[in-house]
């Protein structure tokens, strides 16, 4: 009897190779799951009938471009629409053997904090399915947490893995910028996205990330990535861990929120790391309108091929220009219109300097900022998000309430730095994530870090209400 | 900082979406808003600041300039919605008026 809700990949992998049991057995216990849970939940847009490999299953985040496989980015401009080509990170999990199980659900090409903007409906968190999941990659990080899949992929923007895995208490890392293709992804803002690992614990994420890291010729923004190592220490000697206090401070964080970061911050004492307060000036008040700027500017961009001429939605009526009009407004939601209208107006003349221009610059000093703390620090430490998982539908009808659940990811974000969350506690019975954040390429201290502390906090990712 | 209405009338023309009357409005009082808020930004005085486009900086990823396989033709039309021959086929363009 395979308990999904429990196992990890790891474990998963192990009972394959001692023959505990087969592929198939593990593929139909995970399936069997799905039967059970995902009416409720909503975690899936489409599942893959046969099993192609004999590895762990995974699922993909719709916005992760699979050959034969529906692909919609959560969009109703590409429902249909099917993959001719595998995205490299997709081909690098069939390399690995690892069988898709299914497309998850997201928000609408990856904008969002919560699934909520789906053209398909929202996914629901297992630990109270009346709130949301987080978002954009809300479907990924329900599935792990429900037991619907080992493990998955999802990619983040300006939060889009840890925040849901902040709220679905799980694993999810955001990698340094360069590290994983970003070929065959369906583009947010080119020079911020990046795919990454949802799991349950920090070593299946790391065992995820070195399936799928690696500079790839197809995408001339990838790098070299160093060696992947397993962590297995469960201390924090000689680890100096910097405590911004602006992100400490910051505006809305819940005091139950709080209060867990704070007792995860003394455990780092405890397990014998140096611990020191620290400083990003600009990058916590700055950061958020920074995003809210480069990111529509370059979505508005990289969203003009939606046009109904070579694949997706088109809308025949009048003319090519008529029809080019009709299909994007039938086809996008409105978070989409407003990012690509608030985008363009950034990138408009007159204005360019003053918005786009000036965001650029911001970068900068968001940047020069955290190459500063690391030079004191090797990791980073604050909450994922400033709230435990909210109800549907409480942020839906103000852009910006939703906006503002980024305010602590989006930062390092900017700067091309990894972060990962792991949850450590519960307030008011729902998961409070933890976020790490490293400088460039350091995603083996993040490990290292995370693994430590997840021995010491002893989080049970089982949500309480489907414990047996 | 409002955005008016010919504004938002004007940006969604440069972005091909034909909104309805009751989405103009709607999106000119959000867009407002948001841009209110993102214009923080000219808060701050950085003319010394360079801008960053990238967060990491590669120059000059090259490959050989030599021809590789690419995508066969029935792949490249396997998701048109409407294909003639080796064209994907669309409706003639029309005078396009300014807005």
């Amino acid at each position: 009897m395979i308990d999904t809700l429990r196992l990890t990949a790891e474990e998963a992998l192990g009972m394959l190779e001692r023959r505990e049991a087969t592929a198939r057995e593990l593929w139909d216990a995970y399936r069997a799951a799905i039967a059970e849970r995902d009416e409720e939940l909503h975690c899936f847009l489409t599942l893959v009938d046969e099993p192609e490999g004999v590895s762990v299953p995974i699922a993909l985040k719709d916005v992760i471009g699979t050959k034969g496989i529906e692909t919609t980015a959560g969009s109703k401009i590409l429902k249909g629409y099917v993959p001719v080509y595998d995205s490299t990170v997709a081909s690098r999990c069939k390399q690995a053997g690892l069988p898709t199980l299914g497309k998850t659900n997201t928000d609408e090409f990856a904008m969002g904090s919560s699934t909520e903007n789906s053209a398909f409906g929202p996914s629901r968190n297992p630990w109270d399915p009346a709130r949301v999941p987080g978002g954009s990659g809300g479907g990924s990080a329900a599935a792990v947490a429900g037991g619907l899949a080992p493990w998955a992929l999802g990619s983040d923007t300006g939060g889009s893995i840890k925040q849901p895995a902040a709220l679905c208490g799980i694993v999810g890392l955001r990698p340094t910028y360069g590290t994983v293709s970003r070929y065959g992804i369906v583009a947010f803002a080119s020079s911020l996205d990046q795919v990454g690992p949802t799991t349950k614990t920090v070593r299946d994420c790391a065992l995820l990330y070195r399936v799928i890291a690696g500079r790839d010729p197809c995408d001339s923004t990838t790098a070299d990535v160093p060696e992947v190592e397993l962590p297995e220490r469960e201390d924090l000697t000689g680890v100096r861990v910097g405590v911004p206090r602006e992100m400490m401070n910051a505006e809305g964080i819940e005091p139950g929120v709080r209060e867990a970061v704070e007792r995860t911050i003394e455990l780092c004492r405890e397990l014998g790391a140096e611990v020191g307060e620290c400083e990003l000036p600009l990058s916590v008040d700055y950061g958020l309108a920074c995003y809210y700027l480069i990111a529509p500017a370059e979505a508005s961009s990289n969203l003009s091929r939606y046009d109904g001429v070579r694949y997706g939605l088109r809308e025949s009526n009048g003319g090519y220009h008529e029809m080019v009009k009709r299909t994007r407004d039938a086809g996008f939601g409105d978070e989409p219109k407003r990012r690509i209208m608030l985008g363009t107006y950034a990138l408009s003349a007159g204005y360019y300097e003053a918005y786009y221009g000036q965001a650029q610059k911001v970068r900068t000093v968001i940047l020069r900022e955290h190459i500063a703390a690391f030079e004191q620090f090797d990791v980073l430490v604050s909450a994922t998000s400033p709230t435990v998982a909210f109800e549907l539908g409480a942020k839906t009808q103000d852009p910006l309430a939703m906006y503002a659940s980024d305010l602590l990811t989006i930062p390092s974000c900017m700067a091309g730095l990894p972060g990962l969350n792991i949850p450590c506690g519960l307030s008011d019975g729902l998961p409070v994530g933890l976020q790490l954040i490293g400088p460039q390429f350091a995603e083996n201290t993040l490990f290292r870090v995370g693994h430590a502390l997840e021995k010491a906090i002893g989080f049970d990712y089982v949500p309480e209400r489907l414990r047996g | 900082m409002a955005i008016s209405r010919e504004q938002v009338l004007h940006v969604a023309s440069l972005a091909h979406l034909d909104l309805t009357d009751a989405e103009v409005e709607k999106f000119a009082e959000q867009l407002s808003a948001i841009l209110a808020a993102v214009s923080k930004v000219s808060e701050l005085e950085l003319a010394d600041v360079p801008p960053t486009s990238h967060p990491l900086e590669l120059v000059n990823v090259s490959r050989r300039d030599e021809a590789r396989p690419s995508l066969p033709l029935e792949a490249v039309f396997a998701n048109a919605p409407e294909r003639e021959d080796d064209h994907f086929r669309v409706p003639p363009a029309e005078e396009v008026r300014e807005t």
